[in-house]
């Protein structure tokens, strides 16, 4: 009795898994094929991941601009945590129909055939910057419009710089000149230097030294190249000789908090930075320079985020038109004057830098800037990279360099 | 799960005397009987739709997906998904790359947190439980709130305080400095704390059998280079926010031994450190294994203190499998690795759960201790003049 008992629960409850499943399976199959039907009054979501205030009421006021304009409906979201929010969309089929791509997800997404590949239809297409049409470009096509960019720089507390009597004519321009004023720079209250421990601080002065993670095309892992290891020497001997550290060892989130806090009198950092200071520590005087050219001439970083358009959105057309619009040269301005970015169009360019002369050295540098890699699995070996370039005052280079060489000749096929 | 691996061995219900008095022939019930299993049937529907929908369909799901090649878009039974077979679980296991490396890294993390937290909280609730369990205790009821009190508080809010407390000049490093310690700069160390204390003994390389060999891709050198100073930090909060929910059940538990079983060990002389180890913890036997299990599940699950704590840095110290297995599925779009990463600490909590019980289970009165009883009996026996 009891027996058959057991026996019939688990026929039923087998019975019932399957038919729960085969419904859970249908419901999601109409989603997903039939999800890219177009319909041209079908309103849009946008999700974006905002830095602030400022960026949520400068996005909404332009979306809400252009809903009016054209007649879409269009809202607007911001997520907590975007890839997330993103991935349980694309997984459900009803993703938001614009929103941010980063370049580290945008290999993730467009594999999977997640992101509409819209970039060579836009209008403004020639407008961008070509290093940043690169970095969401993912095999052969150029995927989203990036949305603005940043470069990183070398930014100097004013005050402490003339206390150590130094005048705008030490403002360095190599290698040899950078350690000489940090140098200058180190009291016992303060390092010259600080910035954060990873990649993405690090690898300018890979960039400055020539060297790179992958080659031009993006074919061959180029991690453990002579330049990338002259680059790791040169700042771990700028950590050996204690005139610069990282923002980590001063207890400070990022090289912008050791800055303000006075831990640090120069750092390497982004335009976001300006946006930081301001609201963190309004006190703080500084100086934006161009990082110091190393021995492969002049190098930084650039980052950026793109507006993706999903390619299960009913309504691609009005996306597209949403897109040229939040990406145009005025809106650009607009979005720079309210959050302190660079637009991604070099028609901008000009008018961008008499508006903040204090900040040209970012966008003169966007000539030279490398992208980060976004080959499938890329953010991963990065990770992997940063995790180990924490130690590297302590590690060898070479070693280092070496073993993210395998990781991302794994991936490099 | 939990619940139905805490049920104690001996617990299985006794047999109605009616079904036992019954003739062995068995008929199909009728009448009466019928209609009540109807009725307990539809009782329990309920909770059994609920929990097949929302357990055993999404664990089923994960376990397909796990097996298959599904990129994150649609449905995973869509027909572009296909079946891969062990190639998830192959490249985790067996692939010699990243992915390998980086789960043998979450689960040296992981084991590490688990051998110094199971033991230190079972331990320290036991102690707390005794504690506040004693009659002549004044303000008891202050004392079992106040144990308590970290255990209901949101874990996001203790891992931000712990990020205060434990800061490169917070309050820990401030207490320390009162002593002439130079604390460490806690959830920025990524150096193993066994290396550390190796190299406070001249020991900074391992000997090369150790830096040769590897497991999962990490060097055995790596394995036993003990938790991050950041996973120490983790290892205390775990202990400070568990600790009260332990107690509580160490206290119900205490609270329901009869006193007769004390008094009669009284009687026989034994003082309160015997009676503790000898009468009162070996009572405690099922509550041990309740809270053993329901710590080594919790502690191999560990996530939202990573999540919002340390995502996992300094240097990968701090990544646990759970925490992993989301970065895989939701940064990286690896889905089925993520869901295959889930499936091997599954395998790997059973596992060790089984092996508690059976370290755990009821054996007979070994033939050493037998012999200590039955001599002292015949001892009592000649005293008293019998035979």
């Amino acid at each position: 009795m009891q027996r058959r008992s057991s026996l019939a629960v688990a026929l039923g409850l087998a019975a019932a898994t399957a038919l729960t499943l085969s419904a859970c399976g249908s419901g999601f199959d109409d989603a997903g094929e039939t999800g890219a039907a177009q319909d041209g009054s079908a309103g849009l979501t946008v999700l974006i991941g905002s830095s602030g205030d400022a960026e949520t009421k400068a996005v909404t006021d332009a979306v809400a601009a252009w809903s009016e304009e054209s007649g879409t409906e269009a809202t607007l979201n911001t997520a907590s945590d975007l890839n997330q929010q993103l991935s349980q969309g694309f997984a459900s089929g009803k993703p938001a129909d614009v929103f941010y791509v980063s370049t580290d997800a945008l290999a993730g997404y467009a594999a999977n055939g997640s992101l509409y590949p819209y970039g060579d239809q836009l209008s403004n297409k020639d407008d961008f910057y070509p290093t940043l049409v690169d970095s969401f470009t993912y095999d052969g096509q150029f995927y989203c419009a990036p949305k603005d960019f940043s470069t990183l720089a070398l930014i100097i507390n004013t005050d402490l710089w003339t206390a150590a009597g130094l005048t705008d004519a030490d403002v360095p321009t190599t290698w040899d000149q950078l350690t000489a004023v940090a140098q200058k720079l180190t009291t016992p209250e303060h390092v010259g230097l600080a910035f954060s421990p990873e990649y993405a601080r690090v690898g300018a002065f890979m960039a400055e030294a020539g060297g790179s993670l992958l080659n031009e095309d993006g074919t061959e892992a180029t991690v453990n190249s002579p330049e990338n290891v002259e680059a790791l020497e040169y700042v771990k001997s700028l950590f050996s000789s204690g005139v610069a550290k990282y923002s980590s060892d001063l207890g400070a989130g990022w090289g912008g908090e050791a800055f303000g806090k006075g831990q640090a009198a120069m750092t390497i950092e982004g335009n976001w930075i300006a946006g930081g200071l301001q609201a963190d520590y309004p006190d703080v005087k500084y100086t934006v320079a161009s990082l110091p050219a190393g021995p492969g001439g002049e190098g930084t970083l650039q980052f950026s985020n793109c507006w993706g358009i999903a390619a299960d959105s009913p309504n691609q057309e009005a996306a597209l038109a949403l897109v040229e619009k939040l990406t145009s040269t005025d809106q650009q301005l607009e979005f720079a004057k309210a959050f302190g970015v660079m637009p991604s169009v070099q028609s901008a360019a000009e008018q961008w830098k008499t508006e903040n002369p204090d900040k040209a050295a970012f966008l003169d540098s966007a000539d030279y800037a490398q992208g980060v890699p976004t080959l499938e699995g890329s953010a991963d070996v990065i990770k992997d990279l940063n995790s180990q370039l924490e130690s590297l005052s302590t590690g060898d280079p070479a070693a280092i360099l070496e073993t993210a060489q395998k990781n991302m000749e794994a991936i490099v096929q | 799960m939990s619940a139905s691996v805490t049920v104690p061995p001996t617990a299985a219900a006794p047999r109605s005397p009616k079904s036992a008095g019954r003739p062995s022939g068995r008929r199909a019930p009728k009448g009466i009987r019928k209609s009540e299993g109807i009725a307990g049937w539809l009782f329990t529907a309920p909770m059994l739709i609920i929990l097949g929908l929302f357990l055993v369909v999404p664990v089923l799901m994960a376990l397909w997906v796990s097996f298959s090649d599904w990129s994150g878009r649609g449905s995973p039974f869509a027909s572009g998904v296909n079946f891969v077979g062990l190639d998830n679980y192959d490249e985790l296991l067996a692939g010699g790359g990243l992915a390998e490396r980086d789960f043998g890294v979450a689960l040296r993390n992981n084991a590490w947190y688990v051998l110094l937290v199971v033991p230190i909280q079972t331990a320290l609730s036991l102690f707390l439980a005794v504690l506040v369990n004693r009659q002549v205790l004044k303000g008891r009821g202050f004392f079992r709130t106040a144990f308590y009190f970290p255990s209901v508080t949101s874990s996001v809010a203790i891992t931000v305080l712990w990020l205060f407390l434990f800061g490169a000049s917070g309050a820990v490093n401030k207490v320390l400095s009162w002593f002439g310690v130079n604390g460490p700069n806690w959830f920025q160390d990524p150096s193993g704390v066994v290396h550390n204390l190796l190299a406070t003994v001249g020991i900074t390389q391992g000997p090369a059998w150790m830096t040769e060999n590897t497991t999962l891709g990490v060097s055995w050198w790596d394995w036993w280079a003990g938790p991050s100073v950041a996973m120490s930090a983790f290892v205390l909060m775990a202990v400070f926010t568990t600790s009260g929910t332990f107690m509580l059940l160490f206290i119900a538990a205490l609270q329901n031994l009869g006193g007769d079983v004390q008094e009669a060990a009284m009687i026989d002389g034994a003082n309160g450190w015997q009676r503790f180890w000898r009468v009162t913890l070996p009572q405690l036997r099922p509550t041990l294994f309740t809270v053993l299990t329901l710590g080594l599940i919790g502690t191999w699950q560990v996530f939202d203190q990573i999540y919002t704590g340390t995502q996992g840095g300094p240097g990968k110290t701090t990544v646990t499998p759970a925490y992993l297995s989301y970065t895989s599925a939701f940064e990286s779009q690896d889905w089925g690795r993520g869901a295959a990463i889930a499936f091997v600490l599954f395998v790997i909590i059973v596992v060790l759960t089984i092996i508690q019980r059976i370290v755990l289970r009821d054996r007979p009165v070994s033939k050493r201790r037998m012999r200590a009883y039955s001599i002292a009996s015949s001892q009592t026996a000649n005293k008293e003049g019998r035979p």
